[in-house]
């Protein structure tokens, strides 16, 4: 991901920012300036709560090249209490125990690196909830 | 009076056995076991970082102290793996926790005692007026050489702190500082791995500036040992925190709580702040504290402090150490253990 995209992306990736449409309540992760639903353009941040549920996964096997190192991995939909949906890896367990209705808490953490020299790519990752 | 308005601490789910470590270089796991009191160690996973620690540490002080981040006017990280050389930690760490753009931030080092600086440093900003809140983050993922005894301890974890004037947690009484050039650990600028001086790390280093400034604390207080409730100091490994403390004449009651490092590990700049953490998720009203960290090279940094009948009230807005260690865990082998800590070389 080539550092400005990056950059603007942080709203999202770091503080889980999102939208909510003033007219019919539709909340878009990333925040948009449309609701996708009615069309309004009265669009209000919001913060995601840092937890959700899982709707729908998979186990990775054949992963891009960055993510080489951390296969297999599980990857998930997760709902947040607000409505917004999200697709993120799910970590610090062992894949094939991520299933639907698997509810987890969004952490921090370190998405890739942009090569051996490039930045550091960070966002939330998914960990089950004990 | 300024003091702690929340705190907050993080340590990776990952663990590896001091067996585990043992058995690949042929070591008798129990010697290990009996002279450096040392269980298990935290391990990083390969998205667990002084940033990602830092955050998650701070996101939990952010929620005792129940105050709006857009207010804390520093931010200062301690670490000796900060994740860029060029770049500060803090920045990413601002964002994430919605602090600045109006604040004042840098990346501290001082080895084992980052931690103890940065929180020193935001005490003294807010103490000052300068700033209405300060907070200071000890956190690293600590390097240890394999086949090195700093395998056994070198860990990952941190703890965040944030300092005001108002509706404190615990109150700092006094701070003291004792510093001296003393080369006993160092890792010159390129190495991969920290190098030590063995038995000279002992006396000469840790021994000579914790108790020194222990003492001094005491003597500029008038408290004496069994004045205070619970005493932490800087955790390299289990055997150097017990010894200081008897020493000063303390009883292992009062150590015990902050002794989080025979199933944590040394977790560097955020050692002795965690242990500080595990001390105030249980300490009660007027409670006193002792903290003294140790950072190689070498100095040490001590606080008294004193809990306040707010600090239960805010003991359950965050994850406890305690729940953090004995929690869920994933134990790793020690090949897995080499591959998180990027210590396998693989082709591009």
């Amino acid at each position: 991901m080539p550092s400005p995209r990056y950059t603007r992306e942080i709203p999202s990736r770091y503080r889980l920012e999102a939208g909510r449409c003033k007219g019919c309540g539709k909340v878009t992760y990333p925040a948009r300036t449309i609701c996708p639903s009615c069309r309004g353009e009265e669009i209000e941040k919001i913060n995601l709560s840092p937890r959700g549920k899982v709707v729908t996964s998979t186990v990775i096997h054949v992963p891009p090249d960055d993510f080489l190192m951390e296969a297999p991995y599980a990857m998930a939909v997760v709902e947040t209490p607000e409505g917004a949906r999200l697709m993120t890896q799910v970590v610090d367990c062992e894949p094939s125990t991520v299933l639907p209705g698997l509810e987890v808490s969004l952490e921090f953490r370190l998405i890739r690196k942009e090569g051996k020299s490039g930045i550091l790519c960070y966002g939330h990752k998914a960990v089950p909830v004990a | 009076m300024a003091g702690i308005v929340g705190y907050g601490a993080y340590i990776p789910r990952k663990r590896i056995k001091a067996d585990e470590i043992a058995l690949q270089w042929g070591k008798n796991p129990e010697t290990i076991k009996r002279g450096l009191l040392l269980q298990e160690k935290s391990v990083p996973g390969f998205d667990e970082d002084t940033i990602t620690i830092s955050v998650s540490a701070g996101r939990s002080a952010i929620a005792r102290a129940g105050i709006d981040p857009q207010k804390i006017g520093a931010l200062y990280i301690g670490s000796e793996s900060h994740p860029y050389a060029v770049k500060p930690s803090g920045t990413v760490a601002a964002e994430a926790l919605g602090i600045g753009p109006e604040v004042h931030i840098a990346d501290f080092e001082f080895a084992c005692k980052a931690g103890t600086e940065a929180m020193f440093v935001a005490l003294g900003l807010v103490e000052a007026g300068r700033v209405d809140y300060a907070m200071g983050i000890g956190a690293d993922t600590s390097q240890g050489a394999p086949d090195d005894a700093l395998e056994f301890s070198a860990s990952a974890g941190g703890a965040a702190f944030i300092f005001g004037r108002d509706d404190m947690v615990a109150e700092v009484i006094e701070t003291y500082s004792y510093t001296s050039d003393t080369p006993d650990f160092w890792r010159r600028e390129g190495e991969f791995y920290p190098r030590h001086g063995g038995r000279f790390t002992g006396e000469p280093a840790y021994f000579k500036h914790v108790l020194a400034a222990s003492r001094a604390i005491l003597e500029k207080t008038g408290l004496k040992a069994e004045d205070f409730a619970y005493a932490v100091f800087h955790m390299p490994n289990g055997k150097f925190p017990m010894t200081a403390g008897k020493q000063l004449g303390f009883k292992k009651e009062q150590l015990d709580t902050g002794w989080v490092v025979p199933t944590m590990g040394n977790t560097y700049s955020g050692s002795s702040p965690t242990g500080l953490a595990a001390i105030l998720d249980v300490a009660k009203p007027d409670d006193l504290i002792l903290i003294t960290s140790f950072g190689s090279g070498a100095g040490s940094d001590s606080f008294v402090l004193k809990a306040t009948k707010r600090l239960p009230e805010v003991q359950g807005l965050a994850p406890t150490v305690r729940s953090m260690l004995d929690g869920p865990r994933q134990y790793v082998t020690y090949g897995e253990y080499a591959k998180f800590r990027e210590k396998i070389i693989v082709n591009e």
